[in-house]
């Protein structure tokens, strides 16, 4: 049905977010699920961006502020633990980076080309960052 | 029913998401955190309805969708009946023993912004908050029809500047005050109506699974801070969701069976209004000489309202 223009679809067709059977979404993970071509997962919106989160692991305490603020699901946290970015479906708004409690911040805004080898090397020491309330 | 657990972020962030990315929500939209945490509430499955507002048009753009589970969209008037004849067709197929799964409890929800809701949509919901579906119905309040380029809708608050009342040398914005949508769906006798914040996540995911734990028809209004209408900077959408819990221009609150009202959230130390208006391009003009008396009034009937409604508690009506 996705070969099919908008205006060729048949009356009544449905567009599956998944391939084949699937039982109940609601414990199934992104990454055990089948999604289908018309999955707006399917999709990337990396080119979005302007700017990206880059995340320091170590300064993290999973108090999943990101994960809850993210309007674009793209904070992965699985087992009460922030693991990383998704950035096929971030767009860069930096709520993330807004919500983070610690000092330094865990996530910080870097220009969308930065290299996240040297950025993460040079990640800013205690003194320079101050705590968000939350 | 089956809860999910929230008794801290840590255990609620092991919820999967039944909403998907790379949707065109504008980056730092408030609508998505709003149907993350309705969503994320339950595991129960989820039928779910949109009226025409920035959420539909963005989630369900041809030949994609957003939703994994069920989902309509008709018009911009009726997200509320396209999700109640849903319900009423599951009752009666139960009724008649054809569900294959007679046991499950799907839960009926449907979104609408505020001019779906407020204004255009209204009849209908009316109608089926009389009817007393089993369903809740969730108002994205941006006060603003976003989806169209701004105009202003009866949740638009005076002073504010939108495309068809815009401020300038002879007008402050929008005259008329923001419509009290809690007092008139609580007057239908709904069993409850709640007023929520995404960024106070446990107030608004407790409503919610309050919401879907009560029979009958439940209201939910939302506050949905829209970095494009409001003016504001996207990776600000929480902070001025809080400068609006934290000033009361957006007090939390429920009412129980049409007439007890209990006050959820009580903020330690209470912020000015003029706080939150300075954060947002739309009341910019209000801080000049010539305009500045909007402010305060603004100031007086927030304290009048918070009066109101601590009274209301009290009183136990
Ligand atoms: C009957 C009808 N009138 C007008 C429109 C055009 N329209 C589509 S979306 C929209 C604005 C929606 O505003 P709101 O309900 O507040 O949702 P938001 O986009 O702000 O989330 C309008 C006016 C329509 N689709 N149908
Ligand atoms: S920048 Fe925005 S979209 Fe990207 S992970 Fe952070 S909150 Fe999510
Ligand atoms: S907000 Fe910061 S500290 Fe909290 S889970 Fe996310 S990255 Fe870790
Ligand atoms: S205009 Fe506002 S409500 Fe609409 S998608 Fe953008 S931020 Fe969200
Ligand atoms: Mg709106």
């Amino acid at each position: 049905m996705i070969e099919n223009g908008w205006n060729q679809f048949e009356i009544g067709s449905v567009l599956r977010p998944f391939s084949g059977e699937v039982s109940d979404v609601s414990v199934i993970q992104p990454e055990d699920r089948l999604y289908s071509a018309s999955n707006s997962f399917s999709v990337s919106v990396a080119d979005w961006r302007i700017e990206k989160p880059l995340f320091k692991k170590e300064l993290c305490i999973d108090c999943q502020f990101c994960w809850i603020y993210c309007p674009d699901m793209s904070i992965i946290s699985r087992d009460k633990k922030m693991i990383g970015v998704d950035y096929d479906h971030c767009k860069g708004c930096g709520i993330c980076v807004q919500v983070c409690p610690t000092t330094p911040k865990a996530l910080l805004m870097f220009p969308e080309q930065a290299d996240e080898e040297i950025e993460l090397a040079q990640w800013p020491k205690k003194e320079t960052q101050e705590t968000k309330e939350n | 029913m089956s809860q999910v657990k929230t008794k801290n972020l840590k255990n609620f962030s092991t919820s999967a998401d039944r909403f998907e990315g790379s949707n065109l929500l504008c980056p730092g939209c408030a609508h998505s955190i709003i149907v993350r945490e309705v969503l994320n509430a339950t595991n129960d499955h989820l039928i779910l309805g949109a009226s025409t507002g920035c959420l539909e048009v963005c989630t369900a753009v041809y030949p994609h969708t957003s939703w994994d589970v069920s989902w309509i969209h008709i018009g911009f008037e009726n997200g509320s009946s396209a999700i109640a004849g849903a319900e009423a067709m599951h009752k009666a197929l139960k009724n008649k023993g054809r569900l294959k799964q007679p046991d499950l409890t799907p839960k009926f929800v449907t979104f609408g912004g505020d001019g779906a809701t407020y204004d255009i949509g209204f009849q209908w919901i009316s109608g089926c908050f009389e009817r007393g579906h089993n369903m809740m119905y969730v108002c994205l309040d941006n006060e603003v029809y976003a989806n169209t380029g701004g105009q202003r809708s009866s949740s638009t608050p005076i002073g504010a500047s939108a495309s068809t009342t815009p401020a300038g040398r002879i007008s402050y914005g929008e005259k008329r005050n923001k419509k009290d949508i809690m007092a008139i769906m609580a007057a239908h006798g709904a069993p409850y109506v709640a007023q929520v914040a995404p960024n106070k996540w446990r107030d608004m995911v407790a409503k919610v699974q309050k919401g879907f734990s009560i029979e009958g028809p439940v209201f939910i209004n939302a506050m949905s801070a829209c970095t494009t209408e409001w003016k504001f900077a996207p990776e600000d959408t929480i902070a001025i969701s809080d400068l609006a819990t934290e000033s009361l221009v957006f007090p939390l609150y429920e009412i129980i069976d049409g007439t007890k009202l209990n006050i959820t959230y009580r903020p330690k130390n209470v912020l000015p209004v003029r706080d939150y208006l300075g954060a947002q391009g739309r009341f910019k003009h209000l801080f000049t000489k010539q305009y500045e008396y909007i402010i305060d009034e603004w100031q007086s009937r927030v304290d009048a309202k918070w009066e109101y409604l601590q009274r209301r508690e009290d009183a136990c009506v």
